[in-house]
């Protein structure tokens, strides 16, 4: 089936199987692989990205539900070199370890700014409840997403 | 994990929904918003060869004052019913639940009528629906019809929706003021309930278990106790009467029994009794 999908502003064209995953869509037809597969079971976070400026996993998503849709993934967040405010506050905060959960964290706490869920460290702990850092990171995760969304890390 | 290959087409309306589930029979199921369907097929535990997706109807997607009830259209996302000002008022419980299904990214996607036509005992929806006493419409070749939230579910992931017909909208009865509790335990956050609780007290007393049978359930011992001016512990005391709690790895039939029983008794203490 033909899907348009725009991916971080960019127009992708594509004949695709229905059975295919966004994930799959945007790592193996788009080329961008920083969007993880972690679980591919909806738990772990690791491939989130927005759909339509909201967080979704894209493992539990078709690439044809997503014929319409605007994308953003972890590559779609730095613009003209700079990194994104919540980039730059896992980078300052230490916000990573093996850095495999970092992009679904990013996209995910970028998201909660989003809909202004970001009040104090409880609101972070719970709005990340779909996200899960292996290597136990969660303080610094926490610690980072509070200073980006202090230096004003929406969209 | 790669689901199997099925044939996929999009429904323009409610009534082209319908029509393409009688042309494709029994081979046919329902796609909403995914996030209780996908994972079965990518487990290959469901193989359906043609997906009808309904996501793009958002004239199903509502949540409106219908007098003595709470319309809510069956492709609402669990996102939307957890910021609803109406539920807010008038339906606190359901907008509460809502709030604890998944996670926020499952949250975007997953709708309240996909939830409940999936009909999964350990989904929180349904026993918030059953504690509410709701009413289902579902919409088919021959018309609408309402359905009882008790008549509902009729067995493992099975309800009363016959094969062709979609379910529309959810009426939920106002319990505005009401005392309200909903119980959910887990290990982690974003779990499945090891067992749940909704409660409902607005004048008589409705409770509804997560993952305590096969199906949704309704504590109706329960409920007649705590209606009837029994104090929490005696209610809860009867709360696993009736039920055939599942064993697996987080729990023994023994252990869901004793939850039970404890979070009925936090319930009918949070919701007033």
């Amino acid at each position: 089936m033909k899907v348009s999908i725009r991916v971080n502003g960019q127009s992708t064209d594509n004949d695709v199987e229905p059975r295919l995953l966004l994930v799959q869509y945007l790592r193996d037809v788009v080329g961008l692989t920083g969007t993880n597969i972690g679980c591919d079971t909806s738990s772990c976070g690791a491939c989130t990205v927005h759909l339509n400026g909201e967080a979704v996993k894209s493992c539990t998503v078709l690439a044809v539900q997503a014929d319409g849709a605007d994308i953003t993934t972890i590559e779609g967040l730095a613009k003209d070199g700079q990194l994104h405010p919540m980039q730059a506050a896992f980078q300052d905060n230490h916000g990573l370890q093996c850095g495999f959960c970092t992009p679904g964290m990013v996209m995910a706490a970028v998201s909660l700014v989003n809909e202004g869920r970001v009040t104090d460290e409880r609101s972070v702990r719970e709005g990340l409840e779909g996200n899960l850092c292996r290597c136990t990171g969660y303080h610094n995760i926490v610690q980072s997403v509070l200073a980006g969304a202090k230096s004003g890390a929406s969209k | 994990m790669i689901p199997a290959s099925f044939d996929y087409v999009r429904a323009d309306n409610a009534d082209h929904a319908i029509k393409l589930l009688a042309e494709h029979g029994d081979d046919a199921k329902l796609l909403a918003g995914g996030h209780s369907l996908l994972p079965l097929m990518k487990l290959r535990l469901a193989t359906p060869s043609v997906l009808v997706d309904v996501g793009r109807l958002s004239d199903l997607s509502y949540i409106r004052d219908a007098g003595d009830h709470v319309a809510v259209g069956a492709l609402t996302r669990h996102h939307d019913l957890e910021h609803s000002d109406l539920l807010g008022s008038d339906v606190p419980l359901l907008r509460h639940a809502a709030g604890q299904v998944g996670d926020p990214q499952v949250r975007h996607r997953g709708t309240i009528g996909g939830s409940i036509a999936h009909g999964d005992p350990a989904s929180d929806l349904p026993a918030v629906l059953l504690a509410l006493r709701a009413t289902m419409v579902a919409q088919g070749p021959n018309g609408t019809r309402e359905i009882g939230v008790d008549d509902f579910f009729t067995g493992f992931l099975e309800t009363a929706l016959a094969p062709d017909e979609l379910l529309t909208e959810i009426r939920v009865p106002k319990a505005t003021g009401a005392g309200w509790s909903f119980q959910k335990f887990n290990r982690r956050a974003q779990d499945w309930a090891i067992v749940g609780v909704a409660c409902v007290k607005n004048g008589s007393t409705g409770i509804g278990l997560v993952n305590m049978g096969p199906t949704p359930l309704r504590a109706t011992a329960a409920e007649n106790a705590a209606s009837g001016g029994a104090s929490a512990s005696d209610a809860a005391n009867v709360a696993d009467q009736d039920t055939d709690p599942p064993a697996d790895l987080n729990a023994s039939e023994e252990f869901r029994r004793h939850l039970v029983k404890v979070l009925v008794r936090r319930a009918l203490e949070e919701a007033g009794s």
